[in-house]
C-alpha cells in the first residue's frame, strides 16, 4: 500500500521489523539491553512511512556503537564521542535523511561530551539514543561519569570520587528541544517516547537506562522489577497528575518551591492536590529532572520536555534560499572575476 | 608647483606602526591600488597575536610590506626602500631590515618621551645622529591630520585615528599613484558614517597635497606598469584563493560545497569568504571545536557534498583521529593546514613550514593520505581545486598546504575563465545490482554511494573492512590486504599527477628543491645567481606525498640537492628516507620568509666556491 512520508514521497512498501535487521550477528552478550532497545527501533520504523534508505544509524565507540551494524540502513560506526558530531554533518548536508545517533554514557557524555551539548544547542534534526548503563562496557568495567559516587569499579577499587552527570539535566541545560528518558525494559513506553523523538523536529534527546548484565547487572533493578518499580518510577505523561505506587496511591505535590511526596490514601491528600504534568513546561521539567537525585522520590520515567523551536538545517536552509533569491544563483565566472579587476592587453 | 618624477623598476615600501594605528588597512590599499596602476607587486603583513597590543611598545607593532614593480616579480623583498614609521616602536623593530641609504618616513609628533622610553630609546633616535646612514623625512602626521580636520565635528581621538591615511596619501603623491580607488573605498566602508568618511578621505588628501607642497620631498617617482601575461587580472590573498578554489571545484563537479571549520589564526578568512558565498550551494559550519568540524565535513562527504575542512597546525592535531576515520571510509575530504609558527600556539600570526612531517604521518597506524602544496597567493586556487580533484577521483581524505605568508600576503592573479576549468567527474552509485560498498575500479577506488539511495543501503564506519563486502573483519590477512591495498591507492595517484619540472640545466652541480610558500624566494634567488653566472637550478614541489614519478631520476642528475626550509628539514628528510640521497639543509625559522641574500650565501657555501 502506498503512503505518504512528511516530506511528500511515496513510500511503497509496508516494512516490518524484519526489514530493518542486517545480516550480521548480533555481538552483545547474551542478556545485555541493548537488544530491547534494537528491536523496540526495529519495530517502530515501520510506523514511520520514511523509505528504508533514508535512516542513517550514527555512532561512536562502545557496546551501544555497534547498533548501526544490526540495522538494515545506512550506517556509519564512527570514533570515540564524536557521533554527534559526524550526524550533525550529515543531516546539516541532506535535511531529508532521518539521523539516528546510537551512543553510551562515557561516548556520550566523557569523551564527547562537547559535541552533545552543541547539537542540543543548535538544533540539529537528529535522534540521539544514549543508553545509560553506568559503566564502561566495552573496555571491561570502567567507572563512567554516570556511576554513582562511591562506586567500585576496575579503576576505582576505593571508590569513585567523581560526582555523576544527571544527563536529562544536561540535556535540559544544553537547550534540548525533546528531553525523555526510557527503559529498557519497559519495551512498549520505549517504543512511544521512540515514535514521538522519531516525529520531533530538532534534536531528540533519550536517555535509556540500559542494563549491564557482566559489568554493572542490575544497576536499574528497582525500577524494572514488578515489586520495587511500582513505588520507585514516576511516569510522567502530558496533562496527567503525577501519581504512582502500587495502588496509584502516591502523588507529587508543590509545597512552595520544594516538591513533596503525599499519600493518597491517607484523606488529608487528594488528585487535585497533586501537581498535572505538562511536558512543554520546561520548570516543570527541570525540577523534575532533579528527583532521581533526591532520596526517597521516585525516579521519572517519559517525556520531561519538549520545545517547538526552528531547527538548524532549516535556518541554514532557508538562508541560503534567502540569498539565493536576493542575489539570484551563484555565477563563477562572475564570482571569479569579482573585486577590483584590470587588464593587461598583449602589446 | 611640480617636481621631477624619477622612474625605478621596483620599490619595497613597508608601513609599520601600532597594531591600532591601521598600517593592515593602510598597506592593503596601497595594495589594491598599486594592482589596478598595473604593477606585478608581492606583499608580506605582519602583525601582533595580540589585538590591541599596549600602544607604544615594541611588541605592539605590526606592520604591512610591499613589493611593486615594472618586472615580474615573486617576493615582498628582504629589505624595505621606504620604512614609514608611525612611532618609536616601529622604527626601532624594522631599522635593522631597512636598506642602508633607504627613507625613513618618521610621524615626529609620536616620538615623544613616553613613547621613546616604551621603544627603549634612550634618546631620540631623530636627533641623536643615529641614523646618518639614511635619509630621514620627519613629518608631524599627527599634527597635520588634526590641522586638515579642524571643524570636521569628530573628536580629538577619532580625528587622530584618521592619520594612518595620511600616510597613505603621502606615500601615494611620492610614488604618484591615483587617489580614486581609497576614496570610493572609504565611500562604501563608511557609508552609514559619513562624517568619518569625509574626515578620511580629507586625511588622504592633506597627505597627498602636503607631499606637493612642502620642501621636504625634492622628488618623486614612479613604476611604470609590469609586462605581465596579457588577460584579466585582479590582487588575491592566499586564504581568498583557497576559498575561490573549493568553490570552483564543487560548481564543477556539480556538487554542493560544505565547509566545516572552528575559528583559528590564520585559517579563519576562509571562513569568513565562503560564509558570504551562500548562493554558490555552499554551506559553512562553524563547528563547537577542530575535532567537530572534521567529523561534520566526514559527515557531509557521506552525504554526498565536496567537504572541507580548514584549519591551522593545532587544529590539524585535533582532527588527526577523524582523518583516520576518513581514510578507513574512504570518503573524499579536503584538509586545508594554513601553517604557522609552532609548536603548541606557537606563532599564530606568523609562517612556518611547520606541518609537512605532521600531515604526511601525523597519524595513527598505517593511514596514508595524499599531501599537495600552494607555491604562491593566487597558486592556493590552483592547488585547492586540485586537492578536490584528487579527494573526489580517488575517494580518500587530502591535505592542502598553505601558510601564513601565502594566506595574508597577495599577488597579481590572471583570472581563469570558469569554463576553463577542467571539470570534475563525480560518479554517485545507483545501481543496487552486485553492489558491495567496498568493491574497487581501476585506481583502486571504492563507490560513493549516498544514504538516500534505495537498495544500497550498508554500513561503513572505523573498524578494519573486509575487502569487497566492506564488513567488519578481524582476519590477519585481510588487514594486511588492507593496509597495503590503501598504500598502494594513494601510491598510485603519482600516475595522475604532473612529472616534476626543473627550472634551469636539468642536471649538474647544484638543484635547490623546495616546496610551499618558498617558491618566491628561491626561483628569484636561483635566477639572480644563474644570471651572475652560477650554475644552479630549481625543482619546486607542489605534490608532496605522493612524489612526482620522475622525482628521483630528477635529484639523481645533481650532485649537490640542496633543500631551504622553514623549518629543521621535513622535505630533506622525507627526499632522503625515499630516495637514499643526501641533502644539504638550509633553515631558517624565524616565521617570516626565507631571505634571498641569505639564501644565496647558504647556495654558495653549498656549491664549495664552483660557479
Amino acid at each position: 500500500m502506498a503512503t505518504s512520508n512528511g516530506n511528500g514521497e511515496t513510500q511503497t512498501k509496508k516494512y516490518t521489523a524484519k526489514d530493518f535487521a542486517s545480516d550480521q550477528d548480533v555481538r552483545w552478550c547474551p542478556g545485555c539491553g541493548d537488544y530491547s532497545i534494537l528491536a523496540q527501533v526495529q519495530r517502530i520504523l515501520p510506523d514511520l512511512d520514511t523509505p528504508k534508505e533514508k535512516h542513517v544509524f550514527i555512532s561512536g565507540i562502545g557496546c551501544s556503537s555497534r547498533f548501526p551494524y544490526y540495522m538494515d540502513a545506512y550506517g556509519v560506526h564512527g570514533i570515540h564521542g564524536r557521533a554527534p558530531a559526524i550526524a550533525s554533518g550529515v543531516k546539516t548536508a541532506n535535511p531529508d535523511l532521518t539521523v539516528w545517533v546510537a551512543t553510551g554514557d562515557g561516548d556520550a557524555l566523557s569523551i564527547g561530551g562537547n559535541h552533545l551539548i552543541h547539537s542540543l544547542r543548535r538544533n540539529i534534526g537528529l535522534k540521539i539514543l544514549m543508553f545509560n548503563n553506568r559503566i564502561y562496557g566495552l573496555t571491561k568495567g570502567q567507572y563512567s561519569p554516570t556511576s554513582e559516587l562511591g562506586k567500585k569499579t576496575k579503576s576505582t577499587p576505593y571508590g569513585t570520587i567523581d560526582y555523576p552527570f544527571n544527563p536529562v539535566q544536561l540535556a535540559l541545560g544544553a537547550e534540548g528541544t525533546f528531553v525523555a528518558r526510557c527503559l529498557d525494559r519497559d519495551p512498549k513506553h520505549l517504543q512511544q517516547v521512540l515514535l514521538r523523538a522519531a516525529r520531533h523536529k530538532g534534536t531528540s534527546f533519550i536517555e535509556i537506562y540500559q542494563n549491564c548484565n557482566v559489568f554493572n547487572d542490575g544497576a536499574f533493578l528497582k525500577l524494572t522489577e514488578k515489586e520495587t518499580k511500582p513505588d520507585n518510577v514516576l511516569y510522567l505523561e502530558h496533562g496527567k497528575p503525577l501519581v504512582f505506587g502500587k495502588e496509584n496511591d502516591k502523588g507529587v505535590r508543590l509545597n512552595g518551591f520544594t516538591p513533596e511526596i503525599v499519600s493518597l490514601k491517607d484523606g488529608k491528600s487528594g488528585l487535585n492536590d497533586v501537581l498535572v504534568y505538562d511536558e512543554k513546561s520546561f520548570d516543570l521539567a527541570v525540577l523534575l529532572a532533579t528527583f532521581s537525585d533526591r532520596p526517597g522520590f521516585p525516579t521519572p520515567i517519559g517525556i520531561f520536555f519538549i520545545a517547538e523551536r526552528k531547527s538548524y538545517e532549516e535556518m541554514m536552509s532557508a538562508q541560503i534560499q534567502e540569498v539565493t533569491k536576493k542575489r539570484g544563483a551563484g555565477d563563477l565566472d562572475k564570482l571569479l572575476k569579482s573585486g577590483n579587476t584590470w587588464v593587461v592587453s598583449s602589446n | 608647483m611640480s617636481k621631477t618624477i624619477e622612474t625605478l623598476d621596483d620599490v619595497v615600501i613597508r608601513f609599520a606602526g601600532d597594531s591600532g594605528d591601521g598600517m593592515q588597512l593602510t598597506g592593503t590599499q596601497f595594495t589594491n591600488t598599486t594592482a589596478l596602476v598595473g604593477n606585478d607587486l608581492s606583499t608580506l603583513p605582519d602583525y601582533p597575536a595580540e589585538i590591541r597590543a599596549p600602544a607604544g611598545t615594541l611588541f605592539g607593532v605590526s606592520s604591512f610590506q610591499l613589493h611593486f614593480s615594472s618586472w615580474d616579480i615573486l617576493t615582498p623583498g628582504d629589505h624595505p626602500d621606504v620604512l614609514v614609521a608611525m612611532n618609536p616602536a616601529a622604527l626601532k623593530v624594522h631599522l635593522k631590515d631597512l636598506k642602508k641609504g633607504g627613507v625613513i618616513i618618521a610621524n615626529i609628533d609620536s616620538f615623544d618621551d613616553k613613547n621613546l622610553t616604551l621603544a627603549g630609546y634612550e634618546a631620540n633616535p631623530l636627533s641623536s645622529g643615529s641614523l646618518s646612514n639614511y635619509q630621514v623625512i620627519e613629518v608631524p602626521i599627527t599634527k597635520l591630520t588634526l590641522n586638515a580636520l579642524q571643524g570636521s565635528g569628530l573628536s580629538q581621538k577619532e580625528m587622530v585615528r584618521c592619520k594612518n591615511f595620511f600616510a597613505l596619501g603621502l606615500m601615494y603623491w611620492m610614488y604618484s599613484r591615483p587617489l580614486d580607488t581609497t576614496e570610493q573605498w572609504i565611500k562604501e566602508k563608511f557609508g552609514k558614517e559619513p562624517q568619518i568618511a569625509e574626515a578620511n578621505d580629507k586625511a588622504l588628501k592633506a597627505g597627498f597635497y602636503y607631499g606637493e607642497s612642502t620642501e621636504a620631498f625634492a622628488a618623486r617617482f614612479e613604476v611604470k606598469p609590469a609586462q605581465l601575461k596579457p588577460g584579466l587580472y585582479r590582487n588575491i590573498t592566499g586564504n581568498e584563493a583557497t576559498a575561490l578554489g573549493v568553490v570552483a571545484a564543487a560548481q564543477r563537479a556539480g556538487l554542493p560545497l560544505y565547509y566545516a571549520s572552528y575559528p583559528i589564526t590564520p585559517a579563519s578568512d576562509i571562513l569568513h569568504n565562503l560564509s558570504a558565498y551562500k548562493n554558490f550551494n555552499v554551506k559553512t559550519y562553524q563547528a563547537e571545536d577542530e575535532i567537530a568540524a572534521a567529523g561534520a565535513a566526514v559527515g557531509a562527504s557521506y552525504a554526498g557534498s565536496l567537504a572541507v575542512t580548514g584549519t591551522s597546525g593545532p587544529g590539524a592535531a585535533l582532527k588527526s583521529e577523524t582523518i583516520s576515520l576518513g581514510i578507513m571510509l574512504e570518503l573524499p575530504l579536503v584538509i586545508v593546514d594554513v601553517q604557522r609558527g609552532g609548536p603548541s600556539t606557537g606563532l599564530p600570526t606568523k609562517t612556518e613550514q611547520s606541518d609537512l612531517m605532521f600531515v604526511t604521518y601525523g597519524r595513527h597506524g598505517e593511514a596514508p593520505a595524499p599531501v599537495i602544496a600552494a607555491a604562491t597567493p593566487a597558486d592556493c586556487f590552483n592547488m585547492a581545486y586540485e586537492a578536490a580533484r584528487i579527494a573526489i577521483k580517488y575517494m580518500t581524505p587530502v591535505y592542502l598546504l598553505t601558510d601564513g605568508y601565502l594566506a595574508n600576503g597577495s599577488e597579481p592573479w590572471l583570472v581563469p575563465d570558469a569554463k576553463d576549468l577542467s571539470p570534475i567527474p563525480v560518479h554517485f552509485r545507483t545501481d543496487p545490482e552486485n553492489f558491495n560498498p567496498y568493491s574497487r575500479n581501476e585506481n583502486n577506488v571504492r563507490p560513493w554511494a549516498l544514504p538516500g539511495t534505495p537498495g544500497l543501503e550498508h554500513r561503513i564506519g572505523g573498524l578494519e573492512k573486509a575487502n569487497i563486502t566492506g564488513d567488519v573483519s578481524y582476519d590477519p590477512d585481510n588487514h594486511d590486504f588492507m593496509v597495503h591495498l590503501r598504500a598502494e591507492k594513494v601510491k598510485g595517484i603519482e600516475k595522475d599527477i604532473p612529472l616534476q619540472d626543473v627550472y634551469g640545466e636539468q642536471s649538474g652541480e647544484l638543484l635547490v628543491v623546495s616546496w610551499g610558500g618558498t617558491f618566491g624566494a628561491v626561483r628569484s634567488t636561483v635566477d639572480r645567481m644563474r644570471k651572475n653566472g652560477y650554475k644552479i637550478s630549481h625543482a619546486h614541489l607542489r605534490y608532496l606525498h605522493p612524489f612526482p614519478r620522475n622525482l628521483g631520476d630528477v635529484l639523481k642528475s645533481f650532485k649537490t640537492i640542496f633543500v631551504p626550509e622553514i623549518n629543521l628539514g621535513q622535505l630533506a628528510k622525507l627526499l632522503r628516507s625515499e630516495y637514499l640521497i643526501p641533502a644539504v639543509q638550509y633553515n631558517k625559522v624565524r616565521g617570516l620568509p626565507i631571505r634571498s641574500a641569505e639564501l644565496e650565501e647558504a647556495i654558495k657555501a653549498a656549491l664549495g666556491g664552483a660557479k
